[in-house]
């Protein structure tokens, strides 16, 4: 590969990202807020980010793939038992999830 | 605003109601600066270490960073560039990995559009659509005027975007020198936050439905079809969630 491919996979990678950003302005001029359309696009990204924390949790691809399943999932324990002891304090429940889960992992 | 997904309450310690733009705009920016920083930063730290791993400079990194800032199609990027894939298999992979940020930029950008924005705006926020900021703005909207959800957004995202960049360079420069472990604990930061964010406040019905639905299906369908789980995981739930909202709405009211 010759010196132009670095900029050309950047520019590549960053045409491809804003694609997904900029078709939603797009799109979503023509979208009604109050409408059942929008409210079911709401609900699917809910939905996309929910199976997206629990593969992450359950099934991780790359370097978290490392840690074990009962790791992982003691740790996710940790941080939300930590987080409701605390009156949900979001710092203090991640906070104590990382730290289990490097005990866990060493 | 009439629609049923509004409903849910601010989460606790959302006591501003800023009454302007700039006070919306200084709102967001305090927003970013605490958890969102720390856990974006932490996953831009692991990023900046794997650019440096790959045998990647520090300027791919950051431009990488501050064009894409969107880590999933990011690290296909730079995983698939150092296998050696070509330009068309790279752009196919990260814009695959990236399309969750359509239908975040669809569900975001009609609650902060307002007649007095200049249009250039709104094309500028969509490179801001990344999961942290939209679930905030999600959260935030019912306690923000239309009008200031914007300016609330430009604070928060345009904050996190330079903690990312400058975490993308730490990360860089500490690369195989943090043991392994703490790597894997920062890293783990991400899901963590997204799973206490959801827990927060208790979601309006639909909502729940969906973030429960996607959970079971996510794991599930990305054993099915790895490239395609993801998406078919939100098409799926999401759609199930909103019938059965729908369906218990109308027992309720007819």
């Amino acid at each position: 590969m010759g010196d132009w491919t670095v900029p050309a996979v950047l520019a590549a990678g960053a045409a491809a990202t804003y694609a997904s950003r900029g078709l939603g302005v797009l799109l979503s001029g023509r979208i009604d807020p109050a409408s059942g359309l929008f409210a079911w696009i709401g609900l699917v990204t809910y939905a996309l980010l929910a199976g997206l924390v629990a593969r992450m949790i359950l099934l991780p691809i790359g370097p978290l793939a490392e840690t074990g399943l009962l790791a992982r999932l003691v740790a996710a324990a940790v941080a939300a038992a930590l987080f409701y002891l605390t009156r949900r304090n979001l710092l203090v429940g991640v906070t104590a999830g990382a730290i289990a889960l490097i005990a866990l992992a060493s | 605003m009439g629609t049923d997904d509004t409903r849910s309450e601010p989460a606790s310690g959302a006591r501003a109601n800023p009454v302007d733009a700039v006070a919306s705009f200084r709102f967001g920016m305090r927003e970013a600066v605490g958890p969102p920083a720390i856990i974006m930063g932490a996953s831009f730290v692991g990023f900046g270490s794997l650019v440096r791993e790959s045998g990647l400079s520090l300027s791919f990194g950051l431009v990488s960073s501050a064009t894409g800032w969107a880590l999933p199609g990011q690290l296909a990027l730079v995983e698939l560039y150092g296998t050696g894939a070509g330009l068309l298999a790279i752009t196919l992979a990260v814009a695959l990995a990236n399309a969750r940020l359509l239908p975040m930029s669809i569900s975001a950008l009609p609650l902060m559009r307002h007649p007095r924005h200049p249009r250039i705006l709104y094309w500028i926020a969509a490179h801001f659509i990344a999961a942290t900021g939209w679930a905030l703005l999600m959260q935030r909207a019912s306690i923000l005027r239309q009008e200031h959800r914007l300016a609330y957004y430009f604070g928060l995202t345009l904050t996190l975007w330079v903690v990312s960049l400058l975490c993308t360079a730490v990360g860089w420069e500490l690369a195989g020198r943090v043991p392994r472990t703490v790597t894997l604990g920062l890293v783990f930061l991400n899901p963590l936050y997204f799973l206490l964010l959801f827990l927060i406040d208790t979601p309006a019905r639909g909502r729940l439905l969906a973030l429960g639905f996607g959970a079971a299906l996510g794991p599930l369908l990305h054993l099915a079809t790895p490239d395609w789980g993801l998406l078919l995981c939100g098409l799926v739930a999401g759609t199930l969630a909103f019938a059965l909202d729908r369906a218990a709405q109308r027992g309720r009211h007819g």
